[in-house]
């Protein structure tokens, strides 16, 4: 009598089993049509400026050499501010989760969460109203003693509104996110581990480099490639700190210009090719940002025998 | 090698709340001490007051004197982190670092207190440690793979090896066996019994045949009830403890009738 009850099934719970995993599957789905679409949309709209006769882009010398020095500009406004925010992200985020006292850490989390709220404009403005004005002594310091090396080379430019001051404006816009997602990871240290450095006799600086950020590599990783996302399309703060111009080694100049804001300057008033040029351009920032988050994740994958998942 | 520790009238605070009250024993050099009691009677809090690892506890503190040798753990200007690098410690779950090699796992500590160390030194070193834990033939084809790819006995005798490679004076164990299967349990008790050779081995159990099996003195703890401070109820030679206690608490608790 009992030899049917195993074949018997509560229906319900099989409904509710399909409709997530229908769900789950749609929405998978979903983002990869948007980003197909999107990569569909930017190749088609940019063709005419891929293949278009070198006279007619502007600058009249081809598409390859309008775009490389853009490329270049963005990627050297995102490394600034990656230089400068990495450290600065790890070292907050290691006081908050393991140096502070807990009900300041809590306060200070806040604090780093709320930067993160604040809208680009905001900082663009705070950039090119303060920033930019307060710091152009000390781009003036810096062409006088340093100006032997290239990236510091004067005169200076007198209103700061340089690459330079677009990767500090960058950097203080992406430390949130590599403040916030690190202290995450710090926090998920197991106790185990750090137990077990300090029995050993490790200090909690040691302890801290031989568990914490070990285990957290792949998430410090992941959290510096967020930034880096942003630093690369970030196009409000850019586009009213750096007064653009031409590529220039000197990041104390104004010149240099990124590819996200001269979409967003020369956009209203394009048209025709213009329009096609500028979207080529973002069609190469989409492959940037698609490259380096692939390098991002070789880089995790190599490591996973290692990574403390097993 | 090994030192003897000498406890005087130690407390044991978690904030306000007195966990573990007034504890005096005597832990004599180059032998096997046992910790036994029931949960929560504080034996594993006190085991860590022993390499002050309480103190990672917020809110944990102590009075009283913990004597190394004479020496004072808890004296003015003793560095908890020369502490633990005397007297070291091996955890109920075996938790070695998964970011390092087998090799790197035993090198850790000795890296810590002495940077520099030649690659033929480090090589004796691994190889010594790892035939102290018993662990050498199994992992010798292997020191470079990951130490979370062991099995958990190989991975709690990796944690022996870690701890007896900076030589330390006391090697702690709390728990050591719990997480394991009694293969793997029987390999650490064999080991425990080589390792008091040369050092002072102090272990917390849960399982009163492996205290019986690999100690030579036991301590029962206990409490009153919950919100009580934990106490040394009876300390002694291990044959004693089990088969003829002079308090009843203990007798009791060896023979299964407790509660």
């Amino acid at each position: 009598m009992t030899t049917t009850s195993l074949t018997k099934s509560r229906g319900a719970g099989h409904t509710g089993d399909k409709v997530f995993s229908a769900a789950a599957l749609a929405a998978g789905c979903l983002i990869l049509v948007v980003l197909f679409g999107v990569a569909l949309f930017l190749v088609i709209q940019a063709f005419p400026a891929l293949v278009a006769s070198p006279d007619k882009i502007q600058g009249g010398e081809g598409f390859l050499t309008y775009i490389w020095p853009l490329v270049i500009g963005t990627l050297i406004a995102a490394v600034i501010a990656l230089v400068i925010a990495t450290p600065i992200a790890i070292g907050v985020a290691l006081f908050i989760s393991h140096f502070a006292p807990r009900k300041l850490a809590s306060g200070l989390g806040y604090v780093i969460d709320l930067l993160a709220a604040i809208p680009s404009v905001v900082y663009g403005a705070w950039g090119v109203a303060f920033l930019a004005k307060e710091i152009s002594p000390a781009y003036n310091w810096l062409a006088n003693n340093m100006g032997w090396l290239p990236i510091f080379q004067g005169p200076a430019s007198a209103t700061g509104k340089t690459i330079l001051t677009a990767g500090i404006v960058l950097a203080v816009m992406v430390l949130p996110i590599i403040t916030s997602l690190t202290r995450e990871i710090f926090l998920q240290t197991p106790k185990l581990h750090e137990e077990a450095a300090l029995a050993l006799g490790a200090t909690r600086w040691e302890m801290i480099r031989m568990t914490v950020l070990p285990f957290g590599r792949p998430g410090i990783i992941s959290a510096v490639m967020l930034g880096l996302g942003r630093a690369l399309g970030e196009t409000m703060a850019v586009a009213l700190v750096l007064s653009s111009g031409a590529l220039t080694a000197s990041l104390i100049q104004s010149g240099n210009q990124t590819i996200a804001a001269e979409i967003a300057l020369n956009f209203p008033e394009a048209s025709g090719l213009k329009v096609s040029t500028l979207i080529a351009a973002g069609l190469v920032l989409f492959v940037i940002t698609l490259g380096v988050n692939m390098i991002a994740r070789g880089i995790i994958t190599r490591h996973k025998e290692f990574s403390g998942a097993n | 090698m090994s030192k003897r520790i000498d406890v005087k009238d130690l407390n044991v605070y978690y904030s306000k709340f007195l966990a573990v009250e007034d504890v005096n024993i005597n832990i004599e050099a180059k032998s096997v001490t046992a910790f036994i009691g029931p949960s929560g009677c504080g034996k594993s809090t006190f085991l860590r007051t022993l390499n002050r690892m309480h103190e990672v506890i917020p809110g944990a503190r102590v009075e009283g004197e913990v004597l190394l040798d004479g020496d004072n753990l808890y004296g003015p200007g003793v560095d908890p982190v020369t502490v633990r690098s005397q007297i070291g410690m091996v955890f109920q779950r075996p938790n070695p670092f998964p970011t390092m090699s087998i090799r790197d796992n035993v090198l850790a500590g000795v890296k810590l207190n002495n940077t520099k160390i030649s690659k033929g030194e480090a090589d004796v070193l691994v190889e010594r440690s790892l035939q102290g834990a018993n662990l050498w033939n199994e992992v010798k084809d292997r020191l470079g793979k990951p130490g979370s790819g062991l099995s958990g006995g190989q991975q709690q005798r990796l944690c022996i090896a870690r701890a007896i490679a900076v030589e330390p004076q006391v090697i702690l164990m709390d728990e050591p066996c719990s997480a394991l299967d009694p293969i793997s349990t029987l390999a650490i008790e064999d080991l425990i019994n080589e390792l008091k050779d040369q050092y002072t081995v102090v272990i917390v159990t849960h399982n009163m045949q492996q205290a019986a099996r690999v100690s030579d003195k036991t301590a029962f703890f206990n409490i009153a009830g919950t919100g009580k401070p934990g106490k040394l109820i009876e300390f002694g030679d291990t044959p004693t403890i089990f088969s003829n206690p002079t308090e009843k608490a203990t007798e009791d608790y060896v023979s299964g009738r407790f509660g």
